[in-house]
Protein backbone atom coordinates (compact mmCIF):
# COMPACT_ATOMS: atom_id res chain seq x y z
CA UNK A 1 0.00 0.00 0.00
CA UNK A 2 1.40 3.57 -1.19
CA UNK A 3 0.29 7.17 -1.19
CA UNK A 4 -1.27 8.02 -4.10
CA UNK A 5 1.52 9.92 -5.78
CA UNK A 6 -0.56 13.42 -6.55
CA UNK A 7 -1.79 13.35 -2.80
CA UNK A 8 0.03 16.48 -1.22
CA UNK A 9 1.21 16.46 2.16
CA UNK A 10 2.29 19.67 3.88
CA UNK A 11 5.21 19.84 7.10
CA UNK A 12 2.39 20.77 8.97
CA UNK A 13 0.30 17.75 8.65
CA UNK A 14 -3.03 18.59 6.12
CA UNK A 15 -3.11 16.45 3.31
CA UNK A 16 -4.92 17.78 0.38
CA UNK A 17 -6.22 15.04 -2.27
CA UNK A 18 -6.31 16.68 -5.80
CA UNK A 19 -8.29 14.19 -7.67
CA UNK A 20 -11.68 14.85 -4.86
CA UNK A 21 -10.83 17.84 -3.53
CA UNK A 22 -11.01 17.15 -0.19
CA UNK A 23 -8.19 18.30 2.71
CA UNK A 24 -7.67 16.77 6.17
CA UNK A 25 -5.45 17.56 9.00
CA UNK A 26 -3.30 14.70 10.53
CA UNK A 27 -0.73 15.16 13.81
CA UNK A 28 2.94 14.79 13.62
CA UNK A 29 2.48 10.98 13.83
CA UNK A 30 -0.31 10.92 11.43
CA UNK A 31 2.19 13.16 9.05
CA UNK A 32 4.71 11.15 9.67
CA UNK A 33 3.38 8.14 8.50
CA UNK A 34 2.36 9.10 5.70
CA UNK A 35 5.52 10.84 4.79
CA UNK A 36 7.22 7.39 5.40
CA UNK A 37 4.15 5.39 3.27
CA UNK A 38 4.79 8.34 0.28
CA UNK A 39 8.94 7.31 1.10
CA UNK A 40 8.19 3.80 -0.12
CA UNK A 41 8.59 2.81 3.10
CA UNK A 42 7.19 -1.12 4.63
CA UNK A 43 4.37 -1.29 7.19
CA UNK A 44 7.45 -3.11 9.25
CA UNK A 45 9.55 -0.45 8.70
CA UNK A 46 6.92 2.42 9.43
CA UNK A 47 6.17 0.32 12.81
CA UNK A 48 9.43 -0.15 13.87
CA UNK A 49 10.34 3.76 13.77
CA UNK A 50 7.17 5.03 15.18
CA UNK A 51 7.31 2.72 18.16
CA UNK A 52 11.13 3.86 19.29
CA UNK A 53 10.35 7.52 18.21
CA UNK A 54 6.86 7.27 20.46
CA UNK A 55 7.76 5.00 23.13
CA UNK A 56 4.23 3.15 22.20
CA UNK A 57 3.56 -0.67 22.65
CA UNK A 58 4.16 -2.59 19.74
CA UNK A 59 0.05 -4.24 20.01
CA UNK A 60 -1.05 -0.94 20.77
CA UNK A 61 0.22 0.69 17.73
CA UNK A 62 -0.26 -2.46 15.16
CA UNK A 63 -3.85 -2.06 15.77
CA UNK A 64 -4.13 1.65 15.52
CA UNK A 65 -2.11 1.36 12.56
CA UNK A 66 -4.57 -0.65 10.71
CA UNK A 67 -6.80 1.42 11.68
CA UNK A 68 -5.28 4.52 9.94
CA UNK A 69 -4.51 2.59 6.91
CA UNK A 70 -8.11 1.81 6.81
CA UNK A 71 -8.88 5.38 7.00
CA UNK A 72 -6.33 6.53 4.00
CA UNK A 73 -7.95 3.75 2.32
CA UNK A 74 -11.47 5.03 3.09
CA UNK A 75 -10.59 8.70 1.56
CA UNK A 76 -9.30 7.23 -1.14
CA UNK A 77 -5.46 8.35 -0.09
CA UNK A 78 -3.73 5.10 -0.71
CA UNK A 79 -3.13 2.62 -3.86
CA UNK A 80 -2.07 -0.97 -3.75
CA UNK A 81 1.19 -1.80 -4.95
CA UNK B 1 6.18 47.44 -26.56
CA UNK B 2 3.09 47.23 -28.92
CA UNK B 3 -0.13 48.00 -27.52
CA UNK B 4 -3.06 46.21 -26.59
CA UNK B 5 -5.89 46.58 -29.06
CA UNK B 6 -9.31 47.95 -26.97
CA UNK B 7 -12.79 46.28 -26.90
CA UNK B 8 -15.44 47.36 -25.53
CA UNK B 9 -17.12 44.63 -24.01
CA UNK B 10 -21.29 44.81 -22.52
CA UNK B 11 -21.88 42.34 -19.62
CA UNK B 12 -24.87 41.66 -18.28
CA UNK B 13 -25.05 39.55 -14.54
CA UNK B 14 -23.92 42.53 -12.46
CA UNK B 15 -25.91 41.51 -9.27
CA UNK B 16 -23.23 40.23 -7.00
CA UNK B 17 -25.72 39.57 -4.11
CA UNK B 18 -25.73 36.39 -1.96
CA UNK B 19 -26.97 34.27 -4.79
CA UNK B 20 -24.78 36.30 -7.66
CA UNK B 21 -24.79 36.78 -10.85
CA UNK B 22 -21.21 36.15 -13.29
CA UNK B 23 -20.78 39.39 -14.58
CA UNK B 24 -18.00 40.82 -11.98
CA UNK B 25 -16.42 37.67 -12.10
CA UNK B 26 -16.62 37.52 -15.49
CA UNK B 27 -15.31 41.34 -16.05
CA UNK B 28 -12.24 40.48 -13.73
CA UNK B 29 -11.22 38.03 -15.84
CA UNK B 30 -11.54 40.69 -18.96
CA UNK B 31 -9.52 43.13 -17.31
CA UNK B 32 -6.97 40.52 -16.99
CA UNK B 33 -6.91 39.45 -20.47
CA UNK B 34 -3.53 39.57 -21.83
CA UNK B 35 -4.60 39.88 -25.67
CA UNK B 36 -6.43 43.09 -25.29
CA UNK B 37 -7.64 45.97 -22.90
CA UNK B 38 -11.51 46.68 -22.42
CA UNK B 39 -14.13 49.03 -21.61
CA UNK B 40 -16.67 47.59 -19.92
CA UNK B 41 -20.36 48.23 -19.84
CA UNK B 42 -22.85 47.38 -17.34
CA UNK B 43 -25.99 46.32 -18.29
CA UNK B 44 -28.32 46.10 -15.09
CA UNK B 45 -31.83 45.16 -14.63
CA UNK B 46 -32.13 46.61 -11.34
CA UNK B 47 -30.95 49.67 -9.97
CA UNK B 48 -29.10 48.27 -7.12
CA UNK B 49 -27.17 45.40 -8.55
CA UNK B 50 -24.10 46.12 -7.09
CA UNK B 51 -21.63 45.61 -10.17
CA UNK B 52 -23.24 49.27 -11.25
CA UNK B 53 -21.02 50.91 -8.35
CA UNK B 54 -17.86 49.02 -9.51
CA UNK B 55 -16.47 52.05 -11.08
CA UNK B 56 -12.66 50.12 -11.02
CA UNK B 57 -14.42 47.35 -12.88
CA UNK B 58 -17.37 48.74 -15.23
CA UNK B 59 -17.03 52.01 -16.70
CA UNK B 60 -20.12 52.62 -17.60
CA UNK B 61 -23.82 51.09 -16.68
CA UNK B 62 -26.75 51.03 -18.42
CA UNK B 63 -30.47 49.67 -16.97
CA UNK B 64 -31.60 47.07 -19.90
CA UNK B 65 -35.58 45.78 -20.07
CA UNK B 66 -35.94 42.21 -18.18
CA UNK B 67 -36.21 39.63 -20.58
CA UNK B 68 -40.22 39.05 -20.38
CA UNK B 69 -40.59 42.34 -22.27
CA UNK B 70 -39.44 41.16 -25.29
CA UNK B 71 -36.93 41.17 -27.66
CA UNK B 72 -38.15 44.00 -29.45
CA UNK B 73 -37.76 46.47 -26.23
CA UNK B 74 -34.36 44.45 -25.82
CA UNK B 75 -33.08 45.33 -28.93
CA UNK B 76 -34.15 48.90 -29.04
CA UNK B 77 -32.45 49.62 -25.90
CA UNK B 78 -29.10 47.79 -27.22
CA UNK B 79 -29.68 49.79 -30.22
CA UNK B 80 -29.20 52.73 -28.40
CA UNK B 81 -26.45 51.69 -26.11
CA UNK B 82 -24.55 50.40 -29.18
CA UNK B 83 -25.10 54.20 -30.54
CA UNK B 84 -22.92 55.79 -27.36
CA UNK B 85 -20.81 53.04 -27.25
CA UNK B 86 -20.30 51.38 -30.03
CA UNK B 87 -20.06 47.42 -28.72
CA UNK B 88 -17.64 44.71 -29.90
CA UNK B 89 -18.73 41.90 -27.88
CA UNK B 90 -21.64 40.96 -25.71
CA UNK B 91 -21.70 38.67 -22.77
CA UNK B 92 -25.30 37.80 -21.36
CA UNK B 93 -24.79 35.82 -18.07
CA UNK B 94 -28.51 34.84 -17.37
CA UNK B 95 -29.80 31.94 -18.28
CA UNK B 96 -33.36 33.92 -18.44
CA UNK B 97 -31.98 36.28 -21.01
CA UNK B 98 -30.11 33.77 -23.75
CA UNK B 99 -33.25 33.09 -25.09
CA UNK B 100 -33.68 36.55 -26.69
CA UNK B 101 -30.02 37.31 -27.09
CA UNK B 102 -29.62 33.67 -29.10
CA UNK B 103 -32.54 35.03 -31.17
CA UNK B 104 -31.33 38.35 -31.68
CA UNK B 105 -27.59 37.38 -32.27
CA UNK B 106 -28.08 37.78 -36.11
CA UNK B 107 -29.20 41.06 -36.07
CA UNK B 108 -26.81 42.21 -33.10
CA UNK B 109 -23.45 40.89 -35.49
CA UNK B 110 -25.21 42.69 -38.41
CA UNK B 111 -24.56 45.60 -36.20
CA UNK B 112 -20.75 44.71 -35.05
CA UNK B 113 -21.63 43.45 -32.21
CA UNK B 114 -20.26 39.90 -31.66
CA UNK B 115 -21.80 37.04 -29.25
CA UNK B 116 -20.86 33.61 -28.30
CA UNK B 117 -23.57 31.69 -27.33
CA UNK B 118 -24.75 28.43 -27.61
CA UNK B 119 -27.70 27.74 -30.62
CA UNK B 120 -31.14 27.60 -30.25
CA UNK B 121 -31.50 24.04 -30.42
CA UNK B 122 -28.24 23.46 -27.77
CA UNK B 123 -30.07 25.78 -25.59
CA UNK B 124 -33.29 23.75 -25.65
CA UNK B 125 -31.70 20.54 -25.14
CA UNK B 126 -29.95 20.62 -22.21
CA UNK B 127 -32.84 22.53 -20.44
CA UNK B 128 -33.34 20.84 -16.76
CA UNK B 129 -36.82 20.10 -18.11
CA UNK B 130 -34.87 17.49 -21.01
CA UNK B 131 -32.10 17.00 -18.97
CA UNK B 132 -33.66 13.11 -18.31
CA UNK B 133 -34.10 12.95 -22.78
CA UNK B 134 -30.39 14.30 -22.26
CA UNK B 135 -28.83 11.92 -20.26
CA UNK B 136 -30.33 9.10 -22.40
CA UNK B 137 -29.30 10.84 -26.03
CA UNK B 138 -26.07 11.47 -24.96
CA UNK B 139 -25.15 8.25 -22.14
CA UNK B 140 -24.66 10.23 -19.34
CA UNK B 141 -25.79 9.67 -15.83
CA UNK B 142 -28.87 11.43 -14.62
CA UNK B 143 -30.89 11.96 -11.91
CA UNK B 144 -34.66 10.43 -12.83
CA UNK B 145 -36.39 13.87 -13.37
CA UNK B 146 -39.81 14.68 -14.46
CA UNK B 147 -41.86 18.34 -15.08
CA UNK B 148 -45.32 18.82 -14.01
CA UNK B 149 -47.49 21.87 -14.42
CA UNK B 150 -49.96 22.00 -11.99
CA UNK B 151 -49.61 20.64 -8.42
CA UNK B 152 -52.41 18.43 -8.09
CA UNK B 153 -50.14 15.77 -11.09
CA UNK B 154 -46.89 16.75 -9.07
CA UNK B 155 -48.40 15.73 -5.79
CA UNK B 156 -48.62 12.17 -7.82
CA UNK B 157 -45.12 11.66 -8.01
CA UNK B 158 -44.67 9.39 -4.91
CA UNK B 159 -45.72 7.73 -7.82
CA UNK B 160 -42.48 7.35 -9.28
CA UNK B 161 -40.36 9.02 -7.08
CA UNK B 162 -39.00 8.35 -3.24
CA UNK B 163 -38.89 11.07 -0.70
CA UNK B 164 -36.84 12.81 -0.38
CA UNK B 165 -36.96 15.08 -4.04
CA UNK B 166 -35.28 17.97 -5.06
CA UNK B 167 -38.27 20.85 -6.36
CA UNK B 168 -36.54 22.84 -8.84
CA UNK B 169 -38.08 25.76 -11.07
CA UNK B 170 -37.04 26.12 -14.58
CA UNK B 171 -34.38 28.69 -14.51
CA UNK B 172 -33.54 28.70 -11.20
CA UNK B 173 -33.90 27.80 -7.31
CA UNK B 174 -34.13 24.02 -5.96
CA UNK B 175 -35.59 23.32 -2.59
CA UNK B 176 -35.46 19.50 -1.26
CA UNK B 177 -38.81 18.15 0.49
CA UNK B 178 -39.12 15.30 2.08
CA UNK B 179 -43.01 15.29 2.38
CA UNK B 180 -46.31 16.09 0.40
CA UNK B 181 -46.78 19.33 2.27
CA UNK B 182 -43.07 20.48 1.37
CA UNK B 183 -43.76 19.59 -2.48
CA UNK B 184 -46.77 21.68 -1.99
CA UNK B 185 -45.40 24.50 -0.20
CA UNK B 186 -42.19 24.53 -2.93
CA UNK B 187 -44.27 23.95 -6.04
CA UNK B 188 -46.10 27.49 -5.01
CA UNK B 189 -43.02 29.53 -4.34
CA UNK B 190 -41.47 28.45 -7.26
CA UNK B 191 -44.38 29.01 -9.91
CA UNK B 192 -45.06 32.26 -8.60
CA UNK B 193 -41.52 33.48 -9.61
CA UNK B 194 -40.43 31.25 -12.53
CA UNK B 195 -43.49 30.26 -13.94
CA UNK B 196 -43.90 26.34 -15.04
CA UNK B 197 -42.98 23.88 -15.59
CA UNK B 198 -41.30 22.76 -12.10
CA UNK B 199 -38.99 19.54 -12.28
CA UNK B 200 -39.21 17.53 -9.55
CA UNK B 201 -35.80 15.54 -9.36
CA UNK B 202 -34.46 12.04 -7.84
CA UNK B 203 -32.31 13.60 -4.93
CA UNK B 204 -28.66 11.54 -5.36
CA UNK B 205 -26.62 11.52 -1.81
CA UNK B 206 -23.42 13.02 -2.14
CA UNK B 207 -20.75 15.65 -2.66
CA UNK B 208 -21.42 18.19 -5.04
CA UNK B 209 -18.68 19.17 -7.96
CA UNK B 210 -18.94 21.61 -11.15
CA UNK B 211 -17.01 21.88 -13.93
CA UNK B 212 -16.76 25.11 -16.01
CA UNK B 213 -15.45 25.42 -19.19
CA UNK B 214 -15.70 26.35 -23.22
CA UNK B 215 -16.52 24.64 -26.69
CA UNK B 216 -15.51 26.22 -29.93
CA UNK B 217 -19.06 24.40 -31.33
CA UNK B 218 -17.35 22.63 -33.69
CA UNK B 219 -16.94 19.67 -30.45
CA UNK B 220 -13.67 20.50 -29.06
CA UNK B 221 -13.01 21.39 -25.40
CA UNK B 222 -11.21 24.63 -25.40
CA UNK B 223 -11.25 25.28 -21.43
CA UNK B 224 -12.51 22.84 -19.11
CA UNK B 225 -11.46 23.79 -14.68
CA UNK B 226 -13.28 20.99 -12.20
CA UNK B 227 -13.86 22.49 -9.23
CA UNK B 228 -15.31 20.77 -5.65
CA UNK B 229 -17.61 22.83 -3.59
CA UNK B 230 -16.08 23.61 -0.07
CA UNK B 231 -18.49 26.11 1.44
CA UNK B 232 -22.29 26.19 0.32
CA UNK B 233 -24.46 28.69 1.19
CA UNK B 234 -27.76 28.15 2.22
CA UNK B 235 -29.12 28.71 -1.12
CA UNK B 236 -26.88 26.14 -2.35
CA UNK B 237 -24.49 28.19 -3.98
CA UNK B 238 -20.49 27.71 -3.34
CA UNK B 239 -18.91 30.31 -1.10
CA UNK B 240 -15.80 28.61 -1.52
CA UNK B 241 -14.24 26.01 -3.88
CA UNK B 242 -10.65 24.44 -5.59
CA UNK B 243 -9.77 23.27 -8.18
CA UNK B 244 -9.47 19.90 -8.96
CA UNK B 245 -8.10 17.29 -11.29
CA UNK B 246 -10.29 14.47 -11.26
CA UNK B 247 -9.79 12.92 -15.09
CA UNK B 248 -13.25 11.79 -14.69
CA UNK B 249 -14.92 14.95 -14.50
CA UNK B 250 -12.67 16.10 -17.56
CA UNK B 251 -13.67 12.94 -19.90
CA UNK B 252 -17.61 13.62 -19.06
CA UNK B 253 -16.90 17.56 -19.90
CA UNK B 254 -14.82 16.14 -23.53
CA UNK B 255 -17.89 13.82 -23.82
CA UNK B 256 -20.50 16.64 -23.43
CA UNK B 257 -18.75 18.80 -25.68
CA UNK B 258 -17.73 16.53 -28.56
CA UNK B 259 -21.48 14.93 -28.90
CA UNK B 260 -23.17 18.28 -28.24
CA UNK B 261 -20.75 20.66 -30.14
CA UNK B 262 -21.64 23.07 -27.71
CA UNK B 263 -20.83 26.62 -28.26
CA UNK B 264 -19.55 29.06 -25.29
CA UNK B 265 -19.27 28.92 -22.19
CA UNK B 266 -20.93 26.41 -19.43
CA UNK B 267 -21.28 25.10 -16.05
CA UNK B 268 -21.74 21.25 -15.24
CA UNK B 269 -23.08 20.99 -12.05
CA UNK B 270 -22.64 17.07 -10.91
CA UNK B 271 -22.90 14.95 -7.82
CA UNK B 272 -20.79 12.09 -6.88
CA UNK B 273 -22.88 9.65 -4.96
CA UNK B 274 -21.14 6.82 -2.69
CA UNK B 275 -19.91 4.58 -5.50
CA UNK B 276 -17.84 7.59 -6.58
CA UNK B 277 -20.10 7.80 -9.63
CA UNK B 278 -20.73 11.41 -11.32
CA UNK B 279 -24.37 12.26 -11.81
CA UNK B 280 -25.21 15.09 -13.78
CA UNK B 281 -27.25 17.65 -12.46
CA UNK B 282 -27.40 20.21 -14.63
CA UNK B 283 -26.06 22.55 -17.55
CA UNK B 284 -25.93 25.53 -16.75
CA UNK B 285 -26.01 27.50 -20.61
CA UNK B 286 -23.30 30.26 -19.56
CA UNK B 287 -20.61 31.02 -17.61
CA UNK B 288 -20.58 30.39 -13.53
CA UNK B 289 -20.11 33.05 -10.64
CA UNK B 290 -17.10 31.32 -9.81
CA UNK B 291 -15.75 32.07 -13.06
CA UNK B 292 -12.69 33.50 -11.88
CA UNK B 293 -11.16 30.48 -10.15
CA UNK B 294 -10.65 29.29 -13.81
CA UNK B 295 -8.61 33.08 -14.61
CA UNK B 296 -6.76 31.89 -11.12
CA UNK B 297 -6.18 28.33 -11.91
CA UNK B 298 -4.32 29.52 -15.29
CA UNK B 299 -7.58 29.53 -17.81
CA UNK B 300 -8.68 32.52 -18.56
CA UNK B 301 -12.15 31.44 -19.79
CA UNK B 302 -14.16 34.90 -20.67
CA UNK B 303 -11.17 36.53 -22.58
CA UNK B 304 -11.19 33.15 -24.57
CA UNK B 305 -14.83 33.64 -25.22
CA UNK B 306 -14.15 37.24 -26.32
CA UNK B 307 -11.71 35.88 -29.06
CA UNK B 308 -13.42 33.09 -30.23
CA UNK B 309 -16.85 35.70 -30.60
CA UNK B 310 -14.68 37.88 -32.73
CA UNK B 311 -14.15 34.77 -34.74
CA UNK B 312 -10.61 34.52 -34.04
CA UNK B 313 -8.68 31.00 -33.94
CA UNK B 314 -7.57 30.00 -30.31
CA UNK B 315 -5.41 27.24 -28.56
CA UNK B 316 -7.25 24.91 -26.56
CA UNK B 317 -5.45 24.70 -22.78
CA UNK B 318 -3.59 21.98 -21.74
CA UNK B 319 -3.52 22.46 -18.57
CA UNK B 320 -4.50 24.48 -14.74
CA UNK B 321 -3.25 24.77 -11.60
CA UNK B 322 -4.63 22.04 -9.11
CA UNK B 323 -5.45 23.17 -6.00
CA UNK B 324 -6.57 26.85 -6.12
CA UNK B 325 -9.06 27.89 -4.40
CA UNK B 326 -11.72 31.12 -4.10
CA UNK B 327 -13.28 32.19 -1.20
CA UNK B 328 -15.77 34.88 -1.67
CA UNK B 329 -17.11 37.67 0.67
CA UNK B 330 -19.21 40.10 0.89
CA UNK B 331 -18.25 43.76 0.63
CA UNK B 332 -20.18 47.14 1.63
CA UNK B 333 -19.69 49.53 -0.58
CA UNK B 334 -20.16 52.96 0.04
CA UNK B 335 -22.25 54.92 -2.92
CA UNK B 336 -23.18 58.48 -2.86
CA UNK B 337 -27.33 58.97 -3.47
CA UNK B 338 -26.43 61.03 -6.42
CA UNK B 339 -25.46 57.93 -8.07
CA UNK B 340 -28.23 55.72 -7.40
CA UNK B 341 -30.78 58.78 -8.44
CA UNK B 342 -28.91 58.64 -11.83
CA UNK B 343 -28.90 55.06 -12.56
CA UNK B 344 -32.86 55.00 -11.60
CA UNK B 345 -34.02 57.77 -13.48
CA UNK B 346 -31.99 58.26 -16.35
CA UNK B 347 -31.35 54.50 -16.79
CA UNK B 348 -27.32 55.52 -17.22
CA UNK B 349 -24.06 55.57 -14.81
Amino acid sequence: MRIKNNVAVSASGLIFNPDTGESFTVNPMGAMIINELKEGKSQEEIIATTIEKYFVEKNTFEKDFEDFLGLLHNFSLVEND
Amino acid sequence: MTEKRKLTIAVTGLNAIDSPGPGVAVIRGLKEAQSFDCRIIGLGYESLEPGIFMHDLVDKSYLIPYPSSGTDAILERIEFIHNNEKIDVLIPNFDAELYPFIRLEKTLADMGIHTFLPTLAQFEERHKVNLDEFGKKYGIKVPKSKSYHDLHSALKLSHDFEYPVLVKGKFYEAYVAYNDEQVKTYFNKITAKWGTPVIIQEFVHGSEFNVTGLGDGKGNTIAAIPMRKQYITDKGKAWGGVSISDYRMLELTGQFLSQTKWRGGFELELMKDKQNEFYLLEINPRMPAWIYLAVGAGQNIPETLVRLALGEEVKPFTEYKVGKMFVRYAWDMIVDIEEFQQISTTGEL
